[in-house]
């Protein structure tokens, strides 16, 4: 009886404060998210007058919310596709052939995963800089001098493209890591079979690799759409603050300035609900779309 | 013939691979070494050319970004918080992380459940929420007491750090808890050992390599995290990537270019010191824990 009660105490002191303090700054404010998408709330003052789905259906309207779903949308593709190639090859170079500096190559690879978003804005701010810009004074090299320089922030239909580069140059380390790390559980005797039957090394890639480590890129699938909609939101607020002219705003980034900048709680909360949702759909389509039969080995 | 051709293609194939990882390390070390050489440039130097290498390391720069852009102050105050919102963490998530892993009680699977779920839920939807929150206790405690205590608050902000690391970091310490056989318990209970003292001399240091996985990846970001901490500390007091947005911004006005990069070698520089003396624990501890960002 002693022993049992002990046994309760110890728990609830270990247990207690986590569940506290994620029910207080998780669990609440994601709910409040809920439920201030059906209030028309403006700002400090306390007047929430319960408008019901009327948020949802001024969003529905809003062309700034349909082009921030456009390029969150563009992203989302342009960043998956390419992120996924490069970090694939790159790890199936690293894990399957003998390279010198293999190791100086991971670890390099590897660095932008670990900085702050705002210093890989500040870098690529540094790197897009129009007059005195690395990548322009680069391309000045086969350019001629007298025609305007590329303004890769500045130019509406660019700009957006420019993002897409900076977030995969974040990105490829660390996927290229996790990718690493299921082909090293691929046994090498597959291999020398591929090898004695005369399989070339990209057939032995898509006929070996890719179908044995399929389970982990799948759940990267949903690690891409995810970490693109949070990602581009860092990145738009530290580099363009989704500027020119709203040709970079994403989804996040126009909540954010809807419920804090406008301080239109009530309908920024509508807009993080859609996109909540979104994400959601959008990951469990993926997961539905890419199922295969698990293969073992 | 034959030989000789099929030669000629694997030495080509290498040399492509090699020029293929060559162009990515070089497209990365490249821009964060010219950061490194732009911050001991002068001033003058930022016209023109931006590969001419700096004339003499004018160390004024960080002088200058230290003092007038008050990064040494910013500079303390994101070690305070990270380290606060790192105790906070352990003390918190531990405790929580081995019960959950190890004891069946009322209402353990709810809980298991619920933490499961909030790794889905991402900061950048609830910051907001969290920050109108803080705004009413502020004014109630206004009202009753004369004084805020929630916003612009350095503590509140490490709280709400590791509050929302939650979810992470007790499924991967869990994860590993669970893998330890159960005989190491059993044994120190048979010796008339506690509960607490099981979990604190036993179990703690056999999960050791877990947890200093936790602090590491908790540490690059807390150190890193900009939208909490802008959006709650709304006054003098802020940290270091909300000061540095801060030098990018006031750099577009008045080309302060020195004392920007001065502060981007600041920010930067413990984080890669710390990576490049754990690297490897890092990118291990990623294939275990697998769930990031």
């Amino acid at each position: 009886m002693k022993k049992s009660k002990e046994r309760s105490i110890f728990i609830t002191i270990c247990v207690a404060p986590a569940v506290i303090l994620f029910i207080i700054f998780m669990l609440i404010p994601t709910f409040n998210v809920f439920k201030m998408s059906l209030y028309k709330w403006g700002g400090y003052s306390n007047n929430k007058e319960f408008v019901g789905l009327n948020n949802f259906k001024i969003l529905s309207e809003d062309t700034n919310f349909f082009r921030s779903f456009q390029n969150t949308v563009l992203l989302i593709v342009c960043v998956t596709i390419v992120t996924m190639a490069l970090s694939l090859i790159f790890a199936a170079i690293l894990s399957r052939e003998k390279i010198k500096g293999q190791n100086f190559f991971r670890i390099i690879f590897y660095i932008p995963n670990i900085l702050s978003v705002v210093v890989i804005s500040a870098i690529f701010s540094a790197i897009y800089d129009p007059n005195s810009g690395l990548l322009n004074s680069v391309i000045g090299i086969f350019r001629s001098s007298e025609k305007t320089p590329i303004l890769w922030l500045g130019d509406q239909k660019l700009v957006i493209y420019s993002l897409v580069i900076a977030m995969i140059w974040q990105a490829i380390g660390y996927y290229m890591v996790m990718y690493m790390a299921s082909m090293a559980s691929v046994p090498e005797s597959l291999y020398e079979s591929a090898n004695l039957e005369g399989a070339g090394k990209v057939q032995q890639f898509f006929s070996i690799t890719l179908p044995l480590i399929w389970t982990n890129v799948r759940t990267t699938l949903t690690f891409f759409v995810i970490s693109s909609i949070n990602l581009s939101f860092l990145i738009v607020k530290a580099l363009t603050n989704g500027g020119p002219d709203g040709a970079t705003e994403v989804f996040l980034s126009y909540m954010y300035k809807q419920a804090y900048t406008n301080s239109s709680y009530g309908y920024g909360m509508a807009i993080g609900v859609v996109v909540f949702l979104f994400s959601f759909g959008l990951s469990a389509l993926i997961n539905f779309v890419t199922r295969r039969e698990p293969l073992e080995f | 013939m034959q030989e000789k051709k099929e030669l000629n293609f694997s030495k080509l194939y290498k040399f492509f691979i090699y020029a293929a990882l060559l162009a990515l390390a070089i497209s990365i070390v490249v821009p964060v070494g010219w950061v490194f050489l732009a911050s001991i440039k002068e001033n003058s130097e930022f016209y023109g050319n931006p590969w001419t290498l700096p004339k003499g390391i004018y160390f004024q720069n960080f002088i200058d970004a230290f003092e007038k852009a008050k990064m040494g102050e910013y500079f303390m105050n994101s070690i305070l918080v990270t380290v606060l919102a790192l105790c906070i963490l352990l003390v918190v998530a531990l405790p929580a992380a081995y019960v959950l892993a190890r004891y069946r009680f009322f209402g353990s699977k709810v809980i298991n459940i619920l933490f499961m779920g909030g790794l889905f839920i991402n900061v950048n939807y609830i910051v907001v929420p969290i920050f109108l929150m803080f705004v009413d206790a502020d004014k109630f405690l206004r009202n009753h007491m004369g004084n805020g205590f929630f916003l612009n608050n350095l503590f509140v902000v490490a709280l709400v750090y590791a509050a929302t690391a939650l979810p992470f970091t007790i499924y991967l310490l869990s994860g590993f808890f669970v893998t330890i056989p159960r005989d190491y318990e059993e044994a120190a209970y048979m010796d008339g050992s506690s509960y607490f003292r099981t979990m604190v001399q036993i179990m703690m240091p056999m999960a050791l390599p877990s947890i200093i996985t936790v602090i590491l990846f908790n540490f690059l970001s807390f150190w890193n995290e900009y939208i909490i901490s802008m959006t709650l500390l709304t006054k003098d007091s802020k940290t270091l990537p909300v000061g540095l947005m801060q030098l990018m911004q006031a750099q577009k006005a008045a080309a302060n270019y020195g004392q920007l990069y001065a502060g981007l070698v600041i920010v930067m520089l413990p984080t890669l010191i710390l990576y490049i003396l754990v690297q490897k624990k890092l990118t291990q501890g990623m294939s275990l824990g697998g769930l990031k960002g």
